[in-house]
């Protein structure tokens, strides 16, 4: 936290509560990643079971990346400035090919 | 459609969304990206839910596991790609001033995971049977 975070404190901790909301997407992610991880090595291994598991470990990878600029942009000023359009699309796109990586090691 | 084009357009040209309007209160914007992260959370829950079908129901026959994992994957997907849209369209408004969108996916979502529940439910017990 910053030094002069003391005076002009906002009093429903929104930018606290955001974070924790990264932090909790962040978990997700996680849990789908690990899921993932599960389907392609499951059985017998083969190369293509590696490059999914490869894939979904970055796209994992990506989402941390994305949530931490963001906490780190949530704690850097008192009013944080608004998330930007291209942070929100790369989370999304992240979450996306991570389910287009399912479709491929379910079919 | 070509509404959702221009906020496709919008959402990799960030700086078209600054110059419009004045900017909100930073807590409104805060509010609303933690409900776009609620929605997205509700994506990866979807996903999760499709790789787990595929996973932890090995008796049923493929073509049902299969369709029902595709099934949560492609609502998984939906869902992220609305959250962003909406997201977007709500920011907007507010630097516009104006009302709030609304929409009628959270009960299209909620009616789709109900009938997707309702049929695992007749799956599980039909592939028990068989």
């Amino acid at each position: 936290m910053n030094a002069d975070a003391g005076q002009e404190r906002d009093p429903g901790l929104q930018p606290e509560r955001t974070r924790l909301a990264w932090r909790r997407t962040t978990l997700a992610s996680t849990v789908v990643a690990v899921l993932a991880a599960k389907t392609a090595l499951h059985g017998s291994v083969s190369a293509a079971g590696i490059i999914a598991c490869a894939l979904c470990c970055a796209l994992w990878l990506g989402f941390l990346l994305v949530a931490h600029r963001r906490i780190g942009a949530l704690a850097s000023s008192d009013s944080p400035p608004a998330l930007t359009p291209r942070h929100a699309t790369a989370a999304v796109l992240c979450t996306v090919a991570l389910a287009a990586c399912g479709a491929a090691l379910v079919l | 459609m070509i509404e959702f084009a221009r906020n496709v357009r919008l959402w990799f040209t960030p700086a078209q969304i600054r110059e419009e309007g004045g900017t909100p209160d930073y807590r409104f914007s805060l509010a609303n990206e933690r409900t776009f992260l609620a929605w997205l959370r509700t994506a990866l829950a979807l996903i999760g839910g499709g790789f787990a079908v595929d996973q932890f129901l090995p008796d049923l026959r493929w073509a049902w596991r299969a369709g029902l994992a595709l099934a949560l994957l492609g609502a998984g997907v939906l869902c992220s790609l609305r959250a962003v849209n909406h997201w977007m369209r709500c920011e907007r408004a507010m630097r516009r001033g104006e009302d709030l969108p609304v929409s009628r996916f959270p009960a299209l979502l909620s009616i789709v995971v109900a009938v997707v529940a309702v049929a695992m439910v007749v799956v599980v017990l039909a592939g028990w049977e068989g």
